[in-house]
């Protein structure tokens, strides 16, 4: 299922303020890549441009391209809701559905395919992604009740339950640990590393060690200069980027040497 | 709260160079504000429960005079005969309102809030909340005279087509167009603005990350309201309802203006005369009466009030009932 993603050129746009300039990237099937990079530096505008989650704030648009597949996505045949069931995502903070059950969340992206599921075919849906999140031994005896009442660490497990319960090609992470204690953000790392052998995972951190043991290929992003567009500076294995970068900015941001 | 004064804290304390850590800074403004918002919260008590005595004191009488005081509803022997079509006249028209408006309100709501784009959502709020401004007489006037007028070929052929619906069947259908149901159009048009504003300022507090998992699932955008929405707006969804439907039984002029009434027991929206409603009731009596009469028609305003009430728990509760279960 999982696929890799080529982006050429691409330029995102808040109205005419240019965010993100001229990103140029392969990421591969079935690893994870990583984004790090200071604060406003359009990573996560770059990540949310990857599934079109970008454009529904009002005055967003991109230039360039994004193959999927051999699939453009920003081709104007494309519907934006069917790019988001094929690549799905999991938020900084985890936002279960406050009124739904943990096994009804599980569901909603299946429901909304609106196909009707026979109870047999959902109960091991929902069996196989709360496994696959492993939360399933956590929540198997309480499936029916609200996913509010779950801890933080348990309500992301449970969203990336949500999102892989749809079988995407390509997961998108935007910082899912910033919310977390270290052991739930090692639940989570751990469920990264078992995930990548299925999907392709794109991951946003400001932990650089987080970057440095979950990823694959690293990029790092920074703005050209105070009031200028973020950009692509280094896209690298992680292992490169870390020992031996090819930029000096990277090394400097990396050793915390910043500027 | 007690104030320690520095004899109070015993051996070692009294150093005048020590920090003051008491709470002598408790201002002066805060006390002004605590004692101006505290009068405020129980002004509202007093008025609420300075109304429910008036009520209940100059209406208690009418509770129990002879048969015939009651004669005038319709017959009725007792107050209950008396106030029973008044109170059924009332809900009647109050929910058909209801339910001519509240989807209405929604939809214009739903519109401002998620569909336009921002130039038409602005003009749209403003001339709805422009609408809340009209003078209930002047719904009264266009209802009775161009509304009514209107709606007489509706209603005739409501009459002939749909009258297995008993909404819909009539001895004699109105040909004047004055009906229950260009009563309760009009009600629904004068409760629209309130119920769509709240609701309108409900659906945009949606928090984000709730409308983004659902659009993050690949949900289009009306499976996004559904999910994300409306769970999130249903108590504020109630409230909206709740102040509607309490502006729609106490309305007065509009029905009183719009609607020749009689002490009547129908479901019929188009029929010539129609259930009158206890506010109108109320209206059109209250000036040219005995003081039984006066005192008759107090007590149905009591019962009103309490109707009213009963509603607005019930409503609370049932909205409470949603929170608390997401809160578990």
């Amino acid at each position: 299922m999982a696929k890799s993603i080529d982006v050429s050129d691409l330029n995102i746009y808040y109205g005419d303020f240019l965010a993100v300039e001229g990103v140029n990237m392969t990421i591969k099937a079935r690893s994870v890549t990583a984004f790090i990079g200071p604060s406003g530096c359009g990573k996560s505008t770059f990540l949310r441009s990857l599934n079109r989650m970008h454009e529904v704030i009002p005055g967003a648009r991109v230039e360039g391209k994004i193959v999927v597949d051999g699939q453009s996505l920003y081709d104007p045949a494309i519907d934006p809701v069917a790019v988001r069931r094929q690549i799905g995502m999991v938020f900084q903070r985890p936002n279960p559905f406050p009124t739904m059950s943990i096994y009804d969340n599980v569901l909603a992206g299946n429901r909304l395919n609106s196909k009707r599921m026979k109870k047999s075919e959902a109960d091991s849906i929902v069996e196989k992604s709360l496994r696959g999140a492993n939360l399933w031994n956590e929540v198997k005896d309480r499936l029916g009740k609200p996913g509010m009442g779950l801890s933080g660490g348990q309500q992301q497990r449970l969203c990336i339950a949500r999102a892989i319960a749809v079988e995407p090609q390509v997961l998108l992470m935007d910082e899912p640990c910033s919310a977390l204690d270290p052991i739930s953000t090692s639940a989570i790392e751990d469920l990264i590393h078992e995930l990548k052998s299925e999907y392709t995972i794109v991951i946003v951190t400001h932990n650089m060690q987080q970057a440095a043991r979950v990823s694959d290929d690293t990029g790092f992003f920074n703005l050209k200069a105070a009031g200028q567009p973020g950009h692509l500076v280094e896209f690298n294995a992680t292992k490169k980027m870390f020992s031996n970068p090819d930029e000096p900015s990277t090394e400097a941001y990396i050793s915390g040497r910043f500027g | 709260m007690a104030t320690t004064t520095p004899e109070d804290v015993g051996p070692g304390a009294p150093d005048d160079t020590a920090p003051d850590w008491s709470n002598t800074r408790a201002g002066v403004g805060d006390r002004v504000f605590l004692g101006i918002s505290r009068a405020a919260a129980f002004t509202i008590l007093v008025a609420l429960a300075g109304v429910g005595v008036f009520l209940f004191v100059e209406g208690f009488d009418a509770f129990s005079l002879e048969p015939e005081a009651y004669a005038e509803g319709g017959g009725a022997s007792t107050f209950l005969g008396y106030v029973g079509p008044l109170v059924f006249g009332t809900a009647l028209a109050a929910v058909v309102a209801l339910v001519i408006a509240v989807p209405l309100a929604i939809g214009i709501a739903l519109f401002i809030s998620h569909y336009a784009p921002k130039r038409l959502a602005g003009p749209i709020a403003y001339v709805m909340d422009l609408l809340a401004a009209v003078p209930s007489v002047v719904y009264g006037l266009w209802g009775g005279s161009a509304l009514a007028g209107a709606l007489k070929p509706v209603i005739g052929w409501l009459g002939d087509n749909l009258n297995w619906i008993p909404f819909f069947s009539a001895e004699k259908v109105a040909v004047n167009g004055r009906t229950m149901l260009t009563a309760a159009i009009v009600l629904a048009v004068m409760i629209l603005p309130i119920i769509a504003a709240i609701c309108r300022e409900v659906f945009t507090r949606t928090p984000r990350l709730h409308e983004e998992a659902a659009l993050a699932l690949g949900a289009t955008r009306w499976e996004t309201i559904r999910y994300a929405v409306f769970p999130y707006a249903r108590s504020g969804i109630v409230s909206a309802v709740m102040l509607g439907l309490g502006r729609a039984l106490g309305e007065t002029m509009a029905v009183a203006m719009v609607l020749p009434s009689s002490f009547l027991v129908t479901l019929s929206l188009i029929g010539e005369s129609s259930p009158r409603t206890i506010a109108a009731n109320i209206a059109s009596n209250y000036k040219e009466s005995t003081p039984q009469m006066q005192s008759l028609l107090i007590a149905t305003g009591l019962v009103l009030f309490a109707f009213t009430f009963a509603v607005n728990f019930l409503a609370r509760w049932i909205a409470g009932r949603s929170e608390r279960r997401l809160a578990r």
